[in-house]
């Protein structure tokens, strides 16, 4: 039985659209069929609308299988909470957006209708994009696909559960310290965190402005090429955007790493490294070596300080993103206040959850007068000899490669009362944001059941050679066509 | 020891912190339009709104004004500046955070170490300039009905600070001082320089000290909304602080308002809890580069500033150095005469006008050039028609006054109110006769050689036909009917 078009790479939609082999309504009934036998166990979205969907598809119908369609005509795609979308509600797994809906589309969101994809829905994330597991959302959990007592990650779980369940065939989700590549490792699908600067973040809900990106979530490397292709590029509405050329990444995937020189990072393959994790890394890394690339070991050196940096720049910079959520004029606003400092104090505490009030405390905290040079300042420090790490390694190294996350994925309620237990999930991808540099999370195998993730971290703007080695690991492997047993189940 | 002796051993040090809106037509990190009294809200987008997920982009027009103002005040610009995040809660603030260019140790603002210079008779003020920078001002709150509301309409209109050195020794010099940077400001075209709209908003810090010891205790003055009343209010400043000391107090350390009603500063009601705003860089925009080749293009592209103005009137337009020197007292009005000037080419003409009869009314109706309904060409108009001789200068004068007054045209009141000087011999000699056979006593005078009474005769004629009487002509047709020389 050939598999469900709710299972298929964006590519392949498009391949059978040219053959007249299948349609855009196909497709967005089988997205939609699938999220509806399997939203209510794995809870990936917070909103979609069918009938914006059906809508969307039927302006595809007729001009998808055209050589001229645009490079995601008819193609399903989720957009992580965060992300503004005109009308519709937009909340960031927050209470305080609760009903909020903008009056505009982020940049990203008008790329992806320009290039023709169907807007599914809103998935589910952490509140504020602050979480390693989705537990932080306002509006309950995500559950992993390949295990319902499990998180699917975060903070962007529900992009990389609907991808994963097939209830989306692409996803868009924002990292800040790891939050689509950890997901994405959780879930056995490809994650891209792209260079900081390389898709415009006009319109994301900003955690940490300084870390923020948004990028794509795939069934395949081609697909996750194909995504960042149509979301990158310079856009004037965000000054911290780069005014650098996109190649077509999705056109130049050879897979072909002889010869590269690839840095294994000593420091992601500690003793705190899952034994199974490491395993399936190791694996991948034999691979690439079988390929022909050239494999040896690297050192990070302030890898270690990442976690305690970005403990206090991403929630410096939160404190102060935060603040306009404070019931003057839009989102929620407390019933119970007579003055202004009460409106204030009762709107946020009413609003936001416990693990944004945490980091806004710490961050007001490093930020406050006689704190700033031991906190904010020496973390920015750090960072700096982060990407100087980073600097050294890609003199010797073309790419980078480790491990996504030190486990796979934890039980739900497992770490909510724990918070250090809950950080230390981005322990190896944090550093890639401080340094800017884009990194992917690749299937590499499985680990007790669980899909691992190979993290490949590659120089400033070079995502085309990052996606390269992910795309050579994944034809000489076959994880990523490995689908999870609800999935299957649901056809 | 009277207050007055006590005053009279204190040195007054003052400085100043004059916030200006730059003259962009568009808001200082968004599209927004800058408008003056348009409906509320009605000029605002997600971004100056600071609604979720927007991000600022910075106005490049208003760099621009903000390093022409560096370049005038001679100050050093600096080749990279930072914005900041100046949090703060307020319902004025959307983002609770206001984008500012603060400066700490390697985050210098747009441009430092300037120096304002002016001339007081024979004496040459040299002012330091502290530091000039850019920033973003807040919406308003509009209070009503027992409720408040916010009108973001001004939110993110761009605005420039300039910060004094404690230069200044009098609350006379601070008050020149302020009209000068203003003058200046206006002439390089950075601001409208308005403080009655709020486009100029000066505070000002004050300490007394004994010659030649540390700064005293200062006290912040703010609300002070014309030129004159800095100098009031900074006076009333000094005196209440000498009348603390003299009486052996201490100065607090506070912000006071002037309350231009009661002509007193106030301390302000609010706490005085040092406000820590947890400045930090801000990550949405990019560090500000400014090289040399724009700060040339900058350069060659400044106005003309009040001396060269001045000079050019003397020299091209042949004008004394004192009208000069008045016309070019302030950018409106220097514009005004010009563009007067370019409808109606006789500079001399143009310039008494406008100083004389022009600025008496203003004057008195307390009014800037700029805020009568007066245009130019219209005032041009009026020239010509007494040029031409079709209006009395005592008809122009009335005409002027309602042209000011409701700013219609020249022509049109003319024509209305039947001013046009009446030339037609016949027509005349027809009033002369009448008025010299009401006045034979006069005429007789006349008629036995008293020149003098010629010029009764003339009012009287000019009376009858209500200042329209072409006055040369009546003289001539007087003399011929009464046989006088
Ligand atoms: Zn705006």
């Amino acid at each position: 039985m050939p598999a469900s078009l709710a299972d298929r790479p964006a590519w392949e939609l498009r391949a059978l659209y040219r053959r007249k082999a299948a349609s855009p309504r196909e497709a967005a009934r089988a997205v939609l069929d699938r999220l509806e036998a399997l939203e209510h166990r794995i809870h990936a979205y917070l909103f979609w609308d069918a009938d914006a969907v059906v809508a969307q598809a039927a302006r595809w119908e007729s001009r998808a299988h055209r050589e001229d369609a645009p490079p995601l005509a008819g193609v399903p795609v989720a957009l992580k909470d965060n992300i503004c979308t005109r009308g519709w509600p937009t909340t960031a797994g927050s209470r305080i957006l609760d009903g909020f809906r903008p009056p505009y589309d982020a940049t990203v969101v008008a790329r992806l209708r320009r290039a023709g994809a169907i807007l599914v829905g809103k998935t589910n994330c952490d509140e504020f994009a602050m979480g390693s597991s989705t537990e932080n959302s306002a509006f309950g959990p995500t559950r992993n696909p390949w295990d319902l007592d499990r998180v699917p990650g975060g903070s962007s779980g529900g992009s990389a559960a609907a991808v994963a369940a097939g209830e989306a065939t692409l996803a868009l989700g924002s990292d800040t310290g790891g939050s689509i590549r950890e997901p994405a490792a959780f879930c056995g699908v490809v994650g891209l965190k792209p260079t900081y600067g390389r898709v415009s973040r006009y319109g994301l809900i900003a955690f940490a402005s300084s870390l923020d990106q948004i990028g794509p979530f795939a069934r395949d490397v081609r697909d996750a090429a194909l995504a960042l292709r149509v979301i990158a590029g310079r856009d004037p509405a965000d000054s911290t955007s780069a005014e650098i050329e996109v190649p077509p990444y999705d056109e130049q995937l050879a897979g072909e790493v002889k010869g590269l020189r690839l840095g294994i990072v000593r420091e992601f393959l500690s003793e705190g490294t899952d034994g199974g994790v490491a395993a399936a890394v190791r694996e991948a890394v034999q691979t690439l070596r079988g390929l022909g690339a050239v494999c040896e070991e690297v050192s990070l050196p302030h890898a270690p300080y990442a976690l305690p940096a970005y403990y206090l720049v991403a929630p410096a910079e939160a404190s102060s993103n935060l603040a306009r959520y404070a019931g003057v004029h839009y989102g929620h606003r407390t019933a119970r206040a007579d003055d202004l400092y009460t409106m204030y104090a009762r709107t946020r505490r009413e609003g936001f959850g416990p693990e944004v009030k945490r980091r806004i405390m710490l961050g007001t905290y490093a930020l406050s007068a006689g704190y700033y040079d031991a906190f904010y300042l020496r973390a920015q420090r750090v960072r700096t000899l982060i990407r100087r790490d980073f600097e050294a390694a890609f003199a010797k190294f073309d790419a980078l490669l480790g491990p996504v996350a030190p486990t796979t994925a934890f039980r739900l309620g497992e770490r909510t009362q724990d918070p250090l237990q809950m950080y230390l999930a981005d322990v190896f991808t944090v550093p890639v944001n401080l340094a800017g540099v884009p990194g992917i999370s690749v299937p590499c195998g499985f680990a007790g059941g669980l899909p691992v993730g190979l993290q490949v971290i590659g120089r400033p703007f070079d995502e085309g050679t990052v996606l390269n080695i992910a795309y050579a690991l994944e034809r000489a492997t076959d994880f990523h066509a490995a689908r999870p047993p609800v999935a299957s189940a649901a056809r | 020891m009277t207050i007055a002796d006590t005053a009279a051993r204190f040195e007054t040090v003052i400085g100043l912190e004059v916030h200006v809106q730059l003259s962009t037509a568009t808001k200082m990190f968004c599209g927004c339009a800058v408008a003056f009294a348009a409906p509320p809200n009605t000029l605002t987008c997600p971004v100056c709104l600071g609604l979720p997920g927007s991000l600022p982009v910075l106005n490049r027009r208003a760099v621009e004004l903000g390093l022409r103002a560096a370049l005038v005040l001679g100050c050093q610009i600096e080749p990279e500046s930072q914005f900041h995040r100046k949090n703060y809660y307020y319902p004025d603030l959307p983002k609770n955070y206001q984008i500012s260019q603060y400066q700490y140790a390697d985050h210098p603002p747009l441009a430092t170490a300037g120096v304002l210079v002016f001339e007081v008779g024979e004496t040459v003020h040299r002012i330091g300039i502290r530091r000039v920078h850019l920033e973003e001002d807040t919406g308003k709150l509009v209070h009503g009905e027992g409720r408040s509301f916010v009108d973001y309409n001004r939110c993110g209109t761009p605005l420039m600070e300039v910060v004094t050195e404690p230069d200044l020794r009098s609350p006379e010099e601070a008050r020149l001082c302020l009209a000068r940077l203003r003058v200046l400001l206006q002439y390089a075209g950075v601001t409208t320089g308005r403080m009655e709209e709020g486009t100029l908003r000066c505070d000002a810090n004050l300490s007394l000290r004994l010659p030649g010891t540390a700064h005293g205790i200062r006290t912040e003055v703010k609300n002070m909304n014309s030129l004159r009343s800095v100098e009031r209010a900074l006076r009333f400043e000094q005196a209440r602080q000498a009348a603390l000391l003299a009486r052996g107090e201490a100065v607090v350390q506070e912000t006071r308002h002037w309350d231009e009603h009661r002509q007193v500063t106030f301390a302000s009601r609010e706490k005085e809890e040092a406000q820590d705003y947890r400045y930090f860089p801000e990550p949405d925009l990019v560090p500000l580069r400014v090289d040399e080749a724009w700060i040339a293009r900058i350069r060659a592209d400044l106005p003309e500033l009040p001396e060269a103005r001045r000079r050019r009137y003397v020299e091209a337009y042949g004008l004394p150095e004192h009208d000069a020197g008045l016309l070019t007292a302030t950018r409106p009005m220097a514009d005004f005469f010009e563009e007067t000037v370019r409808h109606f080419p006789q500079p001399k003409v143009v310039s008494n006008w406008l100083l004389g009869d022009v600025a008496a009314y203003l004057n008195a109706a307390g009014l800037e050039i700029e805020e009568a309904p007066l245009a130019p060409a219209a005032l041009a108009e009026l020239l010509a028609l007494i040029d031409a001789g079709t209006l009395s200068g005592r008809s122009a004068k009335e005409a002027l006054e309602e042209m000011l007054r409701t700013g219609r045209g020249a022509g049109e009141i003319v024509r209305e109110r039947g001013l046009v000087q009446i030339s037609d011999e016949a027509q005349l000699r027809a009033v002369v006769d009448e008025v010299i056979a009401d006045h034979p006593a006069a005429a007789g005078d006349v008629r036995a050689g008293k020149g003098r009474a010629i010029a009764f005769l003339v009012g009287q004629v000019m009376q009858k036909t209500r200042g329209r009487a072409n006055p040369g002509l009546v003289n001539r047709l007087l003399r011929e009917r009464l046989g006088a020389g």
